[in-house]
């Protein structure tokens, strides 16, 4: 027999979970919300990409000799292994094709130099910084992506803000509620019977650490039940590549396309930490081309994914800092400073590569190793924030921070 | 709302927002040995409560910091017993277990065989298998394919049940058969059923059955079962705890080349035998260890000028020409003084310096650490502050390794992590200099400096009651661990901690994870939480068995039972309201042990 004397007493409780959730409005609501919204999709390359070899300066004399072993060659219609002219100083990584046709396109930018202003190469803090929107200052809470939201009135969608993984990056966490989704299709309590009970106790649960991401748990359960029976066929023949990014991407452009109110996204791909072999037996093998490749054709598929939508949505990426100038002992690079930044999609200045370059000579290398910061990289998203979310409200999503208006004219079309 | 549920809140929240004097009111005595219990060991077994007890808190505590003193669990040693490659050496596991590109090799005609005629069989059978199976991905029309010929000699019925039953049919079956036949049929095994049968096989069967296909593997797998067995048997249980925490804080990634033969050696060698020992051997161990030395690329860091004074002698290979700072600079902020620890990038290029020569001989094939003085850098340099002379070869790193095991800041970083992870993710200012001053006093004896901390009011607070939240393995581990539950197939356990966000032995950055509550709170991972915790309880993990019958047939008490304390009114609430909508005359133990596994009241520890 059954013994619920324990709980007979408190039986009034059991309609807390019920009184202190969210109202769930539907999908159709955060459609209606969303409609003309704009979206901003940030991609962190997480370790430390070698920008002098992804957006390579090849007719400076000094890359190629700071680089003996493991520079780009100079654009070439000889030679496969060779950069791709971007603008007669400039040159996309070969393994960066879709992204090189993105650009002649216009619908890719590229930023130069451009970087924290803080001087830590810890892997650790720079992503910290990068990700907080407060290079140099720990206490910040959240982060700048969270932050970044325009502020909204009448319903809001559970999926405003995510990111896909399984914890909740620091750029994401902050005021607004954000999720954190690994799979779509896994989204979901498998044990119907036991649904609504751990509904019920997370979302009225005191714990102060564990309330709000249940409640948006299951808040995001419930959206995200009506797309899981669909199987999902890129448009226009996208075709991601398999790996962490592409996935990523992948559901993004699901969710967009499925209108549940995705406002901003986050994706992350690891493992540009190049200490060592960093270039195989040619520029197009070893593992930094095949990350390359990876991102390049993650970003092409997203974009002929969601085709005309793109006119819509920003996609910008970012590494917490770049690496040295010269290569180490090991044909690899250790950490430098500033790195080159790509920022995609229909409102984009794209077909031109931004900022100030500082040189290449030894007074003209920050501390005499690393590719010298000219742009601060938060000028880059306060553009994107500003310009194409619509936030005005810079101050709170940089805090100290004063963009310049006149730093990277046309970059960011302002709606 | 309920007038009861504002009540609730309004007496929760100014106990979380009074913030840090929380840390210095004490608790109960009965909190205070759940409070031990949940710090110092994964979890809490059915009648370890009384247990502490019966022996007090502090001769417990005390027993803990000495777990050579205490009588291991015959149960785990059973369980470790099939696991081989944890007691190898890494050039044993290396022989034992190759990696996929030597089997290719010797399939395709090339490639040294070794002379042990046992391996080499075992070579040449996995190189025939790689080329059977390449075969069939080609499309080769094979006269009759492998697993119908292993089939034959079976009755009808036997046959028919092994191809196309369902899969517990074909479990059944296979595990009737006799062991010969389970050997040859694992062999030819589709993969669908291989997978079925794995979750289901003695341990034995289960390691034949990888060593089939990909040997390598098996260490990845005798790593992650031996962690998971100890963690949920052990009745040394601080010790596993420590080698967790020591782990995480040298970390090494498991899929980074030849770490994946170094790893057990590590981890065993040089992190297990320091954890209560001194902080200097412990990072002295690491530093040393070609599983680190592999990992963060010092193995192939050479003094930039060695080519010139060697002279035409000897041509350096391309790729070592020069310095790597990868080591120096993790070592200074990751291992010791922490990034705010007062060093600068001239310190890690000097260190790095001192370190060059540091190398592995051969590190594919298990061998161990050399110094080699040629690829070092003879010249004088100056670390924090500190001259060390020109000449001193390899003594020049144990310098190192002496000035930032002895620097202040290490004393504070260390301990403000150890704090981090027994107190609260925000320790206590108070708490974390005793620890240090400590550290300082006895040379960095982490027993001493455990026991700091062990003692202090500040662990026995309200502020560090129940404030931490579980990390995946914790979780996963205490689980089982207050369901009592038998645990066969560990491997399983394992992934699904991955899933929980914590791949075990595979973080891929040196950081380790962040033992903070933001590392492991997310809507994804909370319902990973919740979707492992109904699982667990309705027995429907592979290799774990739970009686949940055990815990009897009144909600509450189950509740208790496995939370050691009273559940929230919400989470009794809501065991409530899913008993309600659940409508069955009989009680659903499973869903209520689940549905308390899986509450936030089971998340922190």
């Amino acid at each position: 027999m059954l013994t619920r004397r324990i709980f007979l007493h408190r039986s009034a409780l059991a309609m807390v979970g019920v009184g202190a959730a969210p109202a769930w409005l539907g999908r159709a609501v955060y459609a209606d919300a969303g409609r003309g919204k704009k979206i901003l999709v940030a991609i962190f390359q997480r370790g430390a990409a070698d920008g002098l070899n992804v957006v390579v300066p090849f007719t400076e004399k000094r890359y190629y000799e700071m680089r003996p072993t493991i520079a780009v060659p100079q654009p070439s219609s000889k030679q496969a292994e060779s950069a791709l002219d971007l603008d007669g100083f400039f040159g996309l990584h070969p393994s960066l094709g879709p992204l090189h046709k993105l650009y002649q396109q216009r619908q890719l930018a590229i930023v130069h130099a451009a970087g924290s202003p803080d001087p830590t190469r810890s892997h650790f803090d720079a992503q910290d910084f990068m990700e907080s929107g407060t290079p140099g200052v720990k206490s910040t809470r959240g982060g700048w992506l969270n932050r970044a939201l325009p502020s909204e009135r009448g319903p809001r969608s559970p999926l405003r803000a995510v990111a896909f993984g399984q914890s909740l990056p620091r750029t994401m966490r902050g005021p607004n509620p954000a999720a954190a989704i690994d799979e779509i299709g896994n989204f979901q309590i498998r044990d119907q019977k036991a649904a609504g009970g751990f509904e019920s106790m997370y979302a009225s649960s005191v714990d102060a650490v564990l309330h709000g991401p249940g409640r948006d748990t299951f808040e995001a359960v419930k959206l995200l039940q009506s797309i899981q029976k669909q199987t999902y066929t890129p448009a226009g023949g996208a075709s991601y590549p398999r790996g962490r990014l592409g996935d990523s991407l992948q559901q993004i452009a699901r969710l967009i396309k499925a209108e549940v109110g995705v406002e901003v996204a986050f994706a992350d791909i690891g493992g540009w930490d190049h200490h060592v072999n960093e270039v195989g037996l040619t520029v197009s093998q070893g593992p930094l081309a095949n990350l390359l490749r990876d991102l390049g054709q993650a970003l092409a598929a997203f974009h002929q994914d969601l085709g005309d939508r793109m006119g819509g949505i920003a996609v910008v990426t970012m590494s917490e800092f770049g690496r040295t100038a010269r290569e180490n002992g090991n044909r690899g690079t250790d950490h430098g400073h500033a790195n080159a930044m790509f920022v995609m999609g229909g409102g984009v200045g794209g077909g031109k590569v931004y900022g100030q370059w500082p040189g290449l000579e030894t007074e003209q290398l920050y501390q005499a190793r690393d590719l010298a910061v000219t742009t601060d990289y938060r000028q880059v998203l306060a553009e994107l924030v500003e310009n194409h979310l619509g936030n005005r409200k810079l101050e709170a999503v940089f805090p100290g921070f004063a963009p310049d208006p006149q730093k990277l004219p046309g970059l960011v079309a302002s709606t | 709302m309920s007038r009861k549920a504002l009540v609730v809140l309004m007496v929760a929240v100014p106990l979380i927002a009074a913030g840090r004097n929380l840390f210095q009111a004490k608790l109960s005595q009965e909190k205070k040995i759940l409070h031990a219990l949940n710090r110092l060991t994964f979890g809490p077994r059915p009648g370890d409560v009384e247990r502490v007890r019966r022996a007090g808190i502090k001769p417990w505590v005390d027993q803990q910091l000495h777990p050579e003193r205490i009588p291991q669990n015959p149960a785990l040693e059973a369980k470790l017993k099939p696991l081989e490659s944890i007691r190898m050496s890494a050039r044993e596991m290396a022989e034992s277990y190759p990696p996929p590109q030597v089997i290719r090799a010797v399939a395709e005609g090339r490639g040294p065989m070794p002379s042990d005629p046992e391996k080499r069989k075992n070579l040449e059978q996995l190189a025939e298998r790689f080329k059977a199976r390449r075969q069939m991905a080609q499309g080769t029309p094979t006269e009759r394919r492998p697993f119908q010929q292993a089939l034959a000699g079976l009755s009808l019925q036997q046959q028919r049940a092994l191809r196309a039953g369902t899969p517990e049919e074909r479990i059944d079956m296979f595990f009737r058969l006799p062991a010969d036949r389970q050997s040859a049929l694992i062999e030819v095994m589709p993969q669908d059923g291989r997978r079925a049968v794995m979750a289901r096989a003695p341990t034995e069967l289960r390691r034949k059955l990888i060593a089939s296909t990909v040997p390598q593997e098996l260490i990845a797998h005798d790593l992650l079962e031996a962690k998971l067995y100890r963690a949920v048997y052990s009745s040394r249980q601080l010790e596993e705890v420590l080698v967790d925490f020591w782990y995480n804080h040298f970390n090494v990634y498991l899929d980074k080349g030849a770490d994946r033969y170094l790893v057990t050696s590590y981890e065993r060698d040089a992190i297990r035998p320091h954890v209560l020992g001194k902080f200097h051997e412990l990072a002295r161990a690491t530093a040393e260890h070609p599983a680190m030395l592999f990992y963060l690329d010092n193995w192939q860091s050479v003094d930039p000028n060695a080519a010139a004074r060697l002279g035409r002698r000897k041509a350096q290979p391309k790729n070592l020409r020069g310095l790597n700072e990868n080591y120096a600079r993790e070592l200074l902020e990751l291992h010791t003084l922490g990034v705010d620890g007062g060093y600068t990038q001239k310190d890690v290029v000097e260190v790095a310096r001192c370190f060059t020569g540091w190398t592995i001989r051969d590190p594919r094939g298990g061998a161990g650490f050399y110094f080699n003085s040629q690829m070092h850098d003879p010249g004088e340099k100056t670390v924090l502050g500190v001259k060390i002379p020109g000449g001193g070869g390899v003594e020049d790193g144990l310098k190192v390794l002496d000035i930032v095991a002895s620097h202040p800041s290490t004393a504070r970083f260390v301990s403000r992590k150890l704090a981090q992870r027994f107190v609260a993710d925000d320790p206590p200012a108070s708490l974390v200099d005793k620890m240090a001053k400590t550290f300082t006093r006895t040379g960095g004896d982490l027993r001493e400096v455990m026991r700091t901390m062990l003692v202090s009011p500040e662990f026995f607070s309200q502020g560090a009651w129940r404030a931490k939240v579980k990390s995946p393995l914790e979780m996963v581990a205490s689980a089982v661990r207050a369901l009592d539950a038998e645990v066969s197939f560990a491997y399983g356990l394992a992934n699904q901690i991955a899933q929980l966000g914590q791949p075990l032995y595979r973080k891929e950055e040196p950081t380790g994870y962040y033992d903070t509550s933001e590392e492991w709170v997310s809507t994804t991972s909370l319902l990973n939480r919740m979707n492992f915790a109904q699982a667990l309880a309705a027995g429907t993990m592979p290799g774990v068995k739970a009686e949940v019958a055990r815990l009897g047939d009144d909600p509450g008490k189950i509740a208790r039972t496995l939370l050691l304390v009273e559940p929230s009114a919400q989470t009794r609430a809501a065991i409530e309201k899913a008993l309600v909508e659940s409508e069955k005359t009989t009680p659903n133990l499973a869903l209520v042990a689940g549905l308390v596994l899986g509450s936030p009241d089971f998340q922190r520890r």
